[in-house]
């Protein structure tokens, strides 16, 4: 108790120590974080285009020699994305690596000496804290003009319930939403900064809450920091494959029957995952996969509802395995399929 | 761990250390009521932004179509009631609308001029001649990051004239947004996250200051709806006054472009892609391939910034332009032409989507809150003679008046016997040396220069004669034409607004004459309204002759510049120093 409580006055003093501070530039402008900000933060452009898929987003800069941590998602399904740094100056990246666990792409310019985020030196704020937004929002900015800057408060800290289109949002970690509207079309990779320009988390992808309201959100960079240290590092690369499934459209994940079986009809809010048919001379028949199998996990993960089986099957890429327990009469049988590449 | 807090979570834990009995850490904090203690920084803070709010409010506008169904917002700039708005918002209204102001006082307002490209609208606000107004701020000081404070009427929730504020920050300067529909382009303007939403069109934005620097005009949306989703956009108050006289001359005013289209290559530079050969930038010497250096005043190093700055332009005004061609620099000042054809500004030409139309083209014109079908307007008896509908104008009262104005100070320059029909009979020098004479009879020209004539039968074509001049004897017979029939010798006459003389001098008035092709700008003084020179094009395809007057003397008894500076294509001619004027009923009889 003695040593919580010490803990406690001292947090509060430092807490205090800086109140002064925070109220004293609350009235001043931010043109110095955003001075500090600006050069750190590029602007995307790669493919998309079509109604509601951007081809433009934003980027940061997270090693002097041009890694660029983004949102993974369909800009980067081109074989070059373009990169527009904040002076203006032009390059064509490639993508490195990716996460899909914490939707994250790394991209690679051939440059150097460039400003960059010490992704291992970043702030952790809680409700209250007044943040700043930055990026290429409507793609407002080209060329050498800075992306856009937003001001706001951390609403919460709190698990990303959201979902894409009918699917669930592959991420359900941790996130920073904010009370600023920060996650219109071309803000997913943009970041997130204390008032005095620290790091806070990459603006997300567009989501809807499960109440169906846009939300306005980050990951923290807490979060994505081993991945991006692992791929810049070189200990995780992308394949041809990876890419071969981001598409950012809804059918495109796979279905059942990618895998030789179909579902019961999906007619209830949670339709139990039922096995309908087996299709023959297809892995699931040869592995021995029969009609009224429950499918109960999927990759480990509890299947509820035929919607949560198709949640699993969206994040599925080529060459994974996809292990399904089902439960047949009064036991558990053991599948395990091989993720087919996509026609 | 550093955390910046909202001062309800900054109470919630100063709260706490009063629990924990840390008291001398609050010497510096003072207690602000309800047991709540806030620090002294915050609250002054608070204060100097109420301060600045209640200071701001009553210049601004909330604008009602006559019957007080739709509308928007607005701004007043002075005290002679003269507000800024959007064009969208008056579009529709008629000459006439409704004005409440925080007074909570309804007043009659007539429309003066209007901006379609540029989206913006002057009216003035009737029946006082002490209307609070805005203080003017420098738009190009604005930095992303500063707060800023957007006033309105959105959603029309000012019943009561009471306005809306929302609170925000400038999230870009500088922004580029691409013409929705077919006008409408916003150059140069400035990105706020301050909400804007229906019904704040035309309202101010201010800085934390309390000066104006912009007029919300335009928001971003796509799938959220018609409403504020975090990016506003604000026409900067630096263009609109650019375009203020111009506003005030009653007219339906034009943007500007140079004549020639700019890519960007590879390199980073901007060259010029195509050039209209009339256009008065190839006149001057700009060709294809030549890469743009800097424009107004400011480097060129994208397309974007290069719309940016010619945006901010009204037709007709002098920019300088700097390019290079084999690593030479050139420095010329162009003078830029009109955007449009007359007949696509008027009413019934092509306008931009209405707020019902469908265009999904982010951002667009702040719909309006609700949808304006023309009314005719009720026109109050006592202000009917404020407006005058003519085509062209969007009121030609206030044209009228300007342009009667500066006829008077013409005639007080001049004196009055100038305007009788007579021959004028010139003698002096060009250049303190070279002897000179005029006749400027009813119907020919002539001039003797040393020993060398030159000729302009009034019956034909204007010819650049003299030489090197661009039409000197033509230019001198609009100056007669203007001291002694104005009304009735041109086809048109108007006042165009004000531009820097020359590019880089002094604001002056503008005043347009054109006969057949031959057309004058008039520049008139600001402040004693004087006539200081005048440029006269002969046609489209010559550049002008520029005639600068040097100081008012007597000659032969008449008020009359001592000198006439004369200049062609950017380069000097001469300056002729008149010795006699003799003016000579014509059926005197005049040799040659």
């Amino acid at each position: 108790m003695t040593v919580s409580r010490r803990f406690l006055i001292c947090s509060i003093v430092s807490l205090a120590m800086t109140l002064t501070t925070g109220a004293a530039s609350q009235a001043e402008s931010f043109s110095n974080a955003v001075d500090q900000v600006q050069p750190k933060v590029v602007k995307l452009f790669g493919a998309g285009g079509l109604k509601n898929l951007a081809n433009y987003g934003t980027g940061v800069l997270v090693s002097p020699d041009g890694h660029i941590a983004t949102v993974w998602n369909h800009l980067l399904d081109s074989d070059v994305v373009t990169v527009v740094l904040h002076d203006g100056r032009r390059f064509f990246g490639k993508v490195v690596g990716t996460d899909s666990k914490v939707d994250l792409a790394i991209i690679k310019i051939e440059a150097e000496d460039l400003p960059f985020f010490n992704i291992s030196d970043t702030a952790e704020v809680g409700p209250g804290a007044l943040i700043l937004a930055f990026s290429n929002v409507f793609k407002v900015a080209t060329g050498d003009e800075p992306v856009s800057v937003m001001q706001g408060v951390v609403s919460a800290k709190t698990k990303l319930a959201a979902r894409r289109g009918r699917y669930r949002a592959s991420y359900d970690g941790d996130v920073y939403l904010v009370d600023a509207v920060t996650n219109n079309p071309g803000a997913a990779g943009g970041v997130l900064t204390t008032a005095d320009g620290k790091l806070l988390g990459m603006l997300g992808r567009e989501l809807k809450g499960t109440n169906n309201t846009w939300l306005n959100y980050a990951i923290p960079f807490s979060v994505l920091e081993k991945s991006i240290n692992d791929i810049v590092a070189g200990r995780f690369s992308r394949t041809d494959d990876l890419l071969a499934v981001a598409d950012e459209t809804e059918s495109s994940g796979f279905q059942s029957i990618d895998f030789g079986f179909l579902l019961v009809p999906d007619v209830v809010a949670r339709t139990p995952a039922y096995v309908d048919s087996v299709i023959e001379e297809t892995e699931a028949a040869k592995l021995g996969l029969q009609p009224d199998d429950l499918i109960v996990f999927a990759n480990g993960e509890l299947v509820h509802s035929i919607q949560t089986l198709q949640g699993v099957f969206q994040r599925l890429l080529p060459g994974d395995d996809l292990q399904l327990i089902v439960r047949r009469n009064n036991e558990l049988v053991t599948f395990t399929f091989e993720v087919p590449r996509k026609q | 761990m550093r955390v910046c807090c909202t001062p309800q979570i900054r109470s919630k834990i100063l709260g706490c250390l009063i629990v924990f009995g840390v008291s001398t850490l609050l010497a510096a904090k003072v207690s602000s009521g309800a047991g709540l203690t806030v620090s002294e920084s915050v609250l002054q803070a608070e204060q100097q932004r109420i301060d600045t709010i209640s200071r701001i409010v009553p210049a601004v506008v909330a604008i009602f179509d006559p019957s007080g169904q739709g509308g928007g917002s607005g701004v007043l700039i002075d005290e002679a009631g003269f507000a800024i708005t959007n064009f969208h918002v008056v579009q529709g209204l008629g000459g006439f609308m409704k004005c409440g102001l925080n007074d909570g006082n309804v007043y009659d307002a007539v429309l003066v001029g209007i901006d379609p490209t540029g989206d913006v609208a002057m009216i003035q606000l009737l029946g006082r001649d002490d209307f609070p107004h805005a203080e003017i701020g420098d738009s190009d000081k604005v930095k992303m990051g500063d707060w800023t404070l957007a006033l309105g009427n959105p959603f029309l929730l000012a019943d009561d004239f009471q306005p809306t504020v929302t609170y925000g920050m400038v999230s870009g300067v500088h922004r580029y947004q691409y013409p929705a529909g077919t006008f409408l382009e916003y150059t140069d303007c400035i990105q706020v996250d301050a909400s804007i939403n229906p019904g704040n069109s035309g309202g101010p934005l201010f800085n934390a200051d309390g000066e104006l620097i912009g007029i919300n005009g335009r928001i971003s949306v796509e799938k959220r709806g018609r409403v504020n989703v975090g990016a506003g956009y604000a026409i900067s108050i630096n263009q609109v006054m650019n375009f203020l006289d111009h506003l005030k001359s009653g007219r339906i005013v034009d943007h500007a472009t140079l004549g020639a289209t700019v890519t960007s290559l590879s390199d980073g530079s901007v060259v010029v892609s195509n050039i209209l050969e009339t256009s008065d930038a190839y006149l001057s010497g700009l060709r294809r391939d030549d890469e743009l250096i800097s424009f107004a005043g400011r480097p060129v190093r994208s397309v974007n910034q290069f719309k940016n700055i010619l945006g901010i332009y009204p037709k007709g005004w002098q920019v300088p332009l700097s390019y290079q061609r084999d690593g030479k620099r050139t420095d010329i000042v162009v003078r830029l032409a009109g955007l449009h054809r007359r007949a696509e500004l008027v009413p019934g030409g092509p306008v931009e989507p209405g707020p019902d139309e469908p265009d999904d083209q982010p951002p667009i014109p702040i719909p309006l809150p609700h949808s304006m079908e023309p009314k005719a307007p009720e026109i109050p008896d006592e202000y009917k003679d404020l407006y005058e509908d003519k085509p062209g104008y969007a009121n030609y009262y206030f044209n009228r008046v300007r342009t009667d104005q500066l006829l008077g100070a013409l005639e007080e320059q001049f004196g009055d016997s100038s305007r009788q029909q007579l021959n004028w009979m010139w003698a002096g020098t060009v250049n303190e040396e070279t002897p000179v004479q005029f006749r400027l009879l009813t119907d020919v020209i002539a001039a003797k220069l040393g020993a060398e004539f030159a000729v302009q039968n009034l019956d034909e074509d204007p010819q650049p004669v003299p030489e090197s001049t661009g039409g000197l004897l033509t230019a001198l017979h609009q100056f007669k034409k203007l001291l002694q029939a104005p009304d009735d010798y041109f086809t048109e006459f108007y006042y165009v607004g004000s531009e820097p003389l020359d590019g880089t001098g002094d604001r002056v008035d503008v005043l347009i004459s054109t006969k057949g092709l031959v057309t004058s700008r008039w520049y008139f003084d600001r402040d004693d309204l004087r006539l200081v020179g005048f440029d006269t094009s002969i046609d489209e395809e010559h550049q002008p002759c520029e005639i600068r007057f040097g100081e008012m003397t007597e000659i032969d008894g008449r008020p009359f510049p001592e000198k006439f500076h004369v200049r062609h294509a950017r380069s000097e001619w001469g300056t002729i120093e008149l010795q006699t004027f003799e003016a000579i009923a014509p059926e005197a009889g005049v040799g040659q």
